[in-house]
């Protein structure tokens, strides 16, 4: 009866070799590395880059152990810290030859990453991320002020609004109330004209048409979803934003997370100074719209063959910038607009020439403005510069057709990829909703060190504590108990790593916490198993009746327990969460290790024997009433142990 | 080894009135204490900045109290965290203070007491990662470092306060359906007063002596909440499988011999999970201090509460036979039934 067909077993091994795979990456620890990531807007980094970077190293042999390209670096490993610092600078050199030393266009840092070997990790088997109560870092929580953002998206509707009623000749005074647009029509053939204008137009509207008094009165608010819509949106522009703030920072693992509805996580590891940090990530890149200076002096100027006229300013061009100049463009000093009257800057095509075109939007203030310069100015071209560090780098020059207002289209970009890209470097400038710090955190290295060691400390030395307990009082159980909580706690971390959650300190208690109550299976079934034994049942009976009877009260028992885990789950935020997610897995874990796993052991030890006289559980005492049944209700004495029968036994 | 060796079972209804009583008598005792001290609420949850310095020499607490207190902060804590070489400082928040400066203000003020100049300073680990992190320098050392600051917002403790609340409620709610799914809703009832009183009892010793009651505290409340509950579900396991293998035996008798026939699964289980509460204790340092306190104090209370209070709870409720034996053939043949088939 205790017998596991051959796929049982098989399982079980499996579930170790799985199990060792994915924790053993944990164990490696890590080697240092040479991150390259890009240090302005403008600079692209991507597979090329990473070429370029082992090009680089083997024209100064150096080796590396590899070089890859990941999300938005280049990564490059090396044996030791004497390497990775010559290969620093080896690469620095390189990519930023001939660059300005104060704003170079890659940032090249020293960086650590997992030392573990390239085939793990290309079957996902990484280690998983350390939190920065781990580590050291600076984390921030911040907020993200959705009215605002829905604030500017109604300021747009407006004058869109606007735009297209003058367009189709519909005369009204459109203005904002709260969120929503209001306009009022002489009489009801205009206003559902109206109305049937603007629902075909801006769809995402809900347009009503009522009466007031004489008027017919039409109002406009964004639906529901479109609400959340631009909600979302607005967040996700954010956290774009704050990425290209963070990247050319050159920490290894920036976090930009999402937490809640409307609020961004951002965590950099390796930084504690949280004035620097806190600066950087506020900071904002600021966008201004000049007109060109289309001037013989001007031409020379960029050429490199003149001085640079009165009244001027001259900006280096982006690197994909198309213009019939040089690497260089004079722009006239005044600003016609800057980034923060950028509304918005959509990458769109042309409807008729299927040409790709940016759409910009402006606030009121810019539009005035912008209208005003450029109808004195039609034919000239305007050029757009993008101040990153203090430093001006011009992203487009184009050509002025005609008045512009508050809704105009860039065109003669070249393909669509270059529009989207004009787009977002145009959005980077701005936040889609001004934030808040609500919280922020610098963890010193030192202290992630130390709290590395405590959390290990202590998940070694209480399961060592147990595992001695267990071995002395349950015998070949209790080795069995333990292997079989061995084995928990390396499907537990394995687990952890493959869906790579952030190790906390909290996170770590989880584990020590989760072993301590899953420990609770395997006594329970070892009480049992004796309890059958003490009532007479022969030994194979005594275990097998004794798994089975366990597996109600353990399946009970967790269910309790993952119910709590799973309220903190639900309800919990940041390094609760992370306690939560271990809590619930570990106890997944623990009814496959502790019944399933340690049963597998049980029955290849004593399955195979078929006259099994006794089994190894510890001593196990048969001097008490074997039924209930055959007692009278007792006296007082609460005498639990007849001493005289224990000495007999011993 | 066998450390319980139990002749008969041992009767511990027959106390469960004065049992009863002293959990009544120590609840009032924890909710009046709640009532009057409140808790010691975290900064997590009450909004401020946290200052972690460690000193190379011992720090001199009142010296440093005299420090901060010029900086105007109001009322501003100074305490030791861990070892005497380390400090925290706790500033609340205070109207008209901008809190982001508080932790360099801090800093600061705490390297010109130690005479040092504050400077940022960047070094590569000996892994060969680069790390940018304030200093205080004085000569060729540094007599204080920053190892930690924390900043939380008024607005945030207000929701984590909410959230916490809602967890709890859930974990109340949905323990009691399915215990009342599983068993009986007198069992379902007896659970989680028994175990709500391990809640309220360990929130009682937080207020008694002001420790810090933060978050992680709180999931650990949260975690011995489910953990003690399934310490009741063993018991009430133990008593449906008596009530239906020994038919003569009366409710007492049942409760009684279920009880004892666990005890021992009881305090063994509870025994090793100490254990690595325990480790925790000694090895977690001061930030699983207080979390390691509140799981000590939970498993203590839980085995008393599983097993005094939530069995005799379920008593008064009149729990019978019929409640969990459904009469009639189907009872014994019944899939569903975990227990079904393993009935000797």
């Amino acid at each position: 009866m205790n017998r596991y067909p051959v796929w049982k077993f098989l399982l079980m091994a499996i579930a170790v070799v799985v199990g060792l795979l994915y924790t053993v990456p944990n164990l490696y620890g890590d080697a240092p590395a040479v991150q390259v990531s890009a240090a302005k807007l403008t600079t692209k980094v991507g597979s090329d880059t990473a070429t370029q970077v082992a090009q680089l190293l083997s024209a100064a042999s150096i080796k590396a152990d590899y070089v890859t390209f990941e999300g938005t670096s280049v990564r490059a490993r090396f044996a030791d810290t004497d390497t990775q610092i010559h290969a620093r600078d080896v690469i620095n050199a390189g990519l930023n030859a001939g660059a300005d030393k104060d704003s170079p266009p890659y940032s090249v840092s020293l960086n650590l990453v997992p030392r573990a070997p390239r085939w793990m990790a290309s079957l996902h088997a990484l280690p998983m991320y350390l939190g920065l109560d781990l580590r050291g870092g600076v984390h921030f929580l911040l907020q993200v002020d959705l009215k605002a953002a829905l604030d500017k998206k109604t300021d747009t509707l407006v004058t869109d609004t606007r735009t297209l009623l003058r367009e189709k000749q519909l005369r009204t005074v459109v203005a904002r109330d709260g969120n929503a647009v209001t306009m009022a029509f002489h009489d009801a053939a205009t206003a559902t004209q109206a109305v049937n204008a603007l629902t075909d137009s801006f769809p995402d509207v809900q347009w009503t048409q009522a009466a007031d008094g004489a008027d017919f009165k039409v109002s406009g608010a964004l639906k529901p979803a479109a609400l959340v819509k631009a909600q979302e949106a607005a967040i996700k522009q954010n956290m774009t934003t704050l990425g290209n703030r963070v990247a050319g920072l050159g920490t290894s693992e920036p976090v930009i997370q999402q937490q809640g509805p409307d609020r961004i996580v951002v965590e950099l590891p390796g930084i504690q100074d949280t004035a620097k940090a806190r600066e950087l990530i506020g900071r904002t890149a600021t966008l201004e719209f000049h007109l060109a200076d289309n001037g013989v002096e001007a031409a020379a100027a960029e050429t490199g063959a003149g001085p640079v006229p009165f009244g001027d300013d001259r900006y280096d061009n982006a690197p994909d910038v198309s213009t019939r100049r040089g690497s260089q463009t004079v722009v006239k000093k005044d600003v016609i607009a800057s980034g923060d009257d950028l509304t918005d800057a959509q990458a769109n095509f042309d409807s008729q020439t299927q040409a790709a075109l940016v759409r910009v939007t402006l606030n009121a203030k810019g539009a005035r403005n912008m209208k005003d310069v450029s109808g004195q100015n039609v034919g000239k071209p305007m050029a757009v510069v993008l101040f990153e560090k203090g430093k001006g780098q011009v992203i487009n020059v184009a050509t002025i057709q005609s008045e512009l207002g508050e809704n105009f289209q860039i065109t003669g970009i070249g393909n669509a990829e270059q529009a989207t890209e004009l787009a977002l470097l145009l959005r980077s400038g701005a936040l889609a909703a001004p934030m808040e710090f609500i919280e922020e955190t610098a963890i010193g290295p030192s202290l992630g060190a130390d709290n590395i060691a405590k959390g290990l400390h202590s998940v070694a030395w209480g399961f060592a504590a147990i595992l001695v307990f267990m071995c002395a009082y349950y015998l070949l159980f209790g080795v069995i108990s333990t292997l079989s909580l061995g084995v928990n706690l390396l499907m537990l971390v394995a687990v952890l790593s493959l869906i790579q959650t952030t190790l906390t300190l909290p996170g770590i208690a989880a584990i020590a916490l989760t072993l301590g109550m899953a420990i609770d299976a395997n006594v329970l079934v070892n009480e049992r198993i004796r309890e059958e034994l003490r009532a007479g049942s022969a030994p194979q009976t005594a275990i097998a009746a004794g798994y089975e009877r366990a597996w109600a009260t353990i399946l009970d028992s967790n269910i309790t327990t993952l119910i709590a885990g799973g309220s903190l789950l639900l309800f919990g935020s940041g390094a609760i969460k992370g306690f939560a997610i271990v809590h619930c897995l570990g106890i997944l874990t623990s009814m496959f290790s502790a019944v399933f796993f340690s049963r597998g052991l049980v029955n290849l030890w004593y399955g195979r024997q078929k006259k099994l006289k006794s089994v190894l559980i510890g001593q196990v005492w048969t001097g008490g009433a074997k039924q209930p049944g055959d007692q009278l209700p007792v006296p007082d004495d609460l005498a639990v142990e007849d001493a005289a029968a224990a000495r007999r036994k011993r | 080894m066998e450390f319980f060796r139990i002749r008969r079972d041992i009767p511990f209804m027959r106390h469960a009135l004065v049992f009863n009583i002293i959990s009544l008598l120590t609840f009032l005792a924890a909710v009046f204490f709640l009532v009057t001290r409140g808790l010691n609420f975290s900064i997590e949850f009450t909004g401020g900045t946290a200052v972690e310095a460690t000193y190379v020499q011992t720090a001199d607490l009142e010296r440093l109290r005299g420090v901060v207190r010029n900086l105007n902060y109001g009322d501003v804590q100074v305490q030791n965290y861990g070892t005497s070489h380390d400090v925290i400082i706790r500033v609340p928040t205070k109207a008209g203070i901008d809190q982001k400066q508080v932790p360099s203000r801090v800093f600061a003020a705490l390297c010109q007491a130690e005479a040092g100049a504050v400077g940022t300073k960047t070094e590569t680990t000996a892994k060969g990662e680069v790390v940018t992190r304030p200093s205080c320098t004085a000569g060729a050392g540094e007599p204080v470092v920053m190892k930690r600051s924390a900043l939380v917002g008024p607005s945030i403790g207000d929701e984590l306060l909410r959230n916490g609340s809602y967890a709890l409620i859930s974990v109340v709610i949905g323990i009691m359906l399915y215990l009342a799914f599983r068993f009986e809703w007198k069992f379902s009832i007896a659970a989680i007063v028994a175990n709500l009183h391990d809640v309220i009892i360990i929130l009682g010793f937080f207020a008694f002596f002001q420790w810090e009651f933060s978050q992680a505290v709180l999931a650990g409340v949260l975690a011995v909440l489910g953990y003690s509950v399934n310490e009741s579900v063993v018991i009430f396991d133990r008593i449906r499988e008596t009530f239906r293998r020994f038919r003569k035996l009366t409710t007492m008798q049942v409760i009684d011999h279920a009880i004892t026939s666990t005890i021992s699964r009881t305090i063994i289980t509870h025994f090793c999970t100490q254990m690595m509460v325990l480790s925790m204790l000694i090895f977690g340092g001061p930030t699983l201090h207080y979390f390691a306190l509140a799981l000590t104090i939970g498993i203590c209370f839980g085995i008393y509460s599983s097993v005094f209070v939530a069995a005799a709870i379920a008593m008064w409720l009149g729990v019978k036979r019929e409640d969990l034996v459904h009469t009639g053939a189907k009872n014994e043949i019944d899939p569903n039934d975990p227990n079904a088939g393993a009935v000797v």
